[in-house]
């Protein structure tokens, strides 16, 4: 089994080499504070040294997407090139008071809220444009969100690789098992993007999922 | 004679949405739930539509006047079929789905076979 594996990923990659095949795009996606940005630092800086872009609890903190291009991943004994793309968070609605309840003012939080209206415009409209998604959902929050949906149902009707994550796993009341009964469907592995915890599991089901 | 007072909900059939084309129909939901009312479309949308439609949301946030909406489908079914595969394009059956203005429908549960929101006229 291990030698036809290898077998299928040297003659993959040798037509990748003849025909100059570009680095897959890969989206990372999700409702606002599900930990994308956290996870797209973890990736960055796992395997460039550098960083990608910065995090905050307040929700819609990344208002414009952020490309990150060759990104080499090593695992099982392969690696991968990705160009990474950090999209803000996708929202149905976005209400500028929820903004001043975190203790901005009302000029900053319809800033903000328009920024973020402009965020999501670009995030759906670079769906069109990538070869897989990773989507990032809060295992401490209920996974049916109508954001998971549309962006699971527009991978599947493009016949595109998803990886879905559970992030933060490191708390308590996460579930990770709740996701997974959700869309049975699809691959899922339970991380911590910001302690690391199972981060060379989701490196090896990039590599599976993505190469 | 007593006047009602409430929420106008449409049950909006999979024939009346099938006769519109894709521009069509997002700009008569939104419409619709812009003028505070619920839709309940039978068919609901496919997942490009519904990524449009956020994205044709958004262009019409307004602050103090019109937050978003409130969208609630079920997760689409998908036929892959081997033609499906060859062509990268999968046929989707597309479900129930509710949608409104974001201040008047609030969803309370929702999973795989059951939504539950509660509609409120503050």
């Amino acid at each position: 089994m291990g030698v036809i594996r290898s077998f299928r990923k040297n003659f993959s990659n040798f037509f990748k080499k003849l025909f100059n095949k570009k680095n897959a795009r890969i989206g990372i996606y999700g409702p606002p504070n599900a930990g994308k940005t956290t996870l797209a630092n973890r990736i960055v800086r796992d395997w460039t040294g550098d960083a990608m872009g910065s995090v905050s609890h307040i929700a819609h903190e990344t208002r414009r997407a952020r490309r990150r291009e060759g990104v080499t991943i090593q695992s099982n004994g392969g690696s991968i090139s990705l160009d990474i793309i950090d999209t803000p968070g996708l929202a149905t609605k976005i209400d500028f008071h929820e903004f001043m309840e975190q203790g901005m003012n009302e000029a900053e939080s319809k800033r903000r809220a328009k920024e973020a209206t402009e965020g999501v415009i670009e995030a759906v409209k670079w769906l069109e444009n990538l070869d897989g998604v990773i989507l990032v959902m809060d295992a401490t929050e209920d996974p049916y969100t109508q954001v998971n949906v549309t962006v699971i149902g527009n991978m599947e009707a493009r016949s595109l690789p998803l990886l879905i994550v559970a992030n933060k796993v490191d708390l308590p009341e996460s579930s990770p098992t709740t996701i997974r009964e959700a869309f049975p469907q699809h691959p899922m592995v339970a991380i911590s993007a910001l302690e690391g915890k199972n981060i060379d599991t989701f490196y090896d089901e990039i590599a599976k999922r993505f190469g | 004679m007593i006047a009602m007072q409430g929420i106008q909900m449409d049950l909006v059939s999979e024939d009346r949405l099938a006769k519109m084309p894709p521009v069509e129909k997002i700009r008569f939901i939104l419409d619709e739930v812009k003028s505070g009312k619920i839709l309940v479309l039978e068919k609901g949308l496919t997942p490009e539509e519904e990524a449009t439609l956020i994205e044709m949301t958004m262009t019409q946030i307004q602050p103090d006047d019109f937050a978003g909406i409130e969208m609630e489908s079920y997760p689409s079914q998908t036929d892959s079929s081997l033609i499906g595969k060859l062509f990268k394009k999968n046929v989707v059956r597309t479900r129930l789905t509710v949608i409104g203005p974001a201040n008047k429908l609030k969803t309370l549960k929702k999973d795989r076979d059951m939504i539950s929101a509660i509609v409120s006229n503050k």
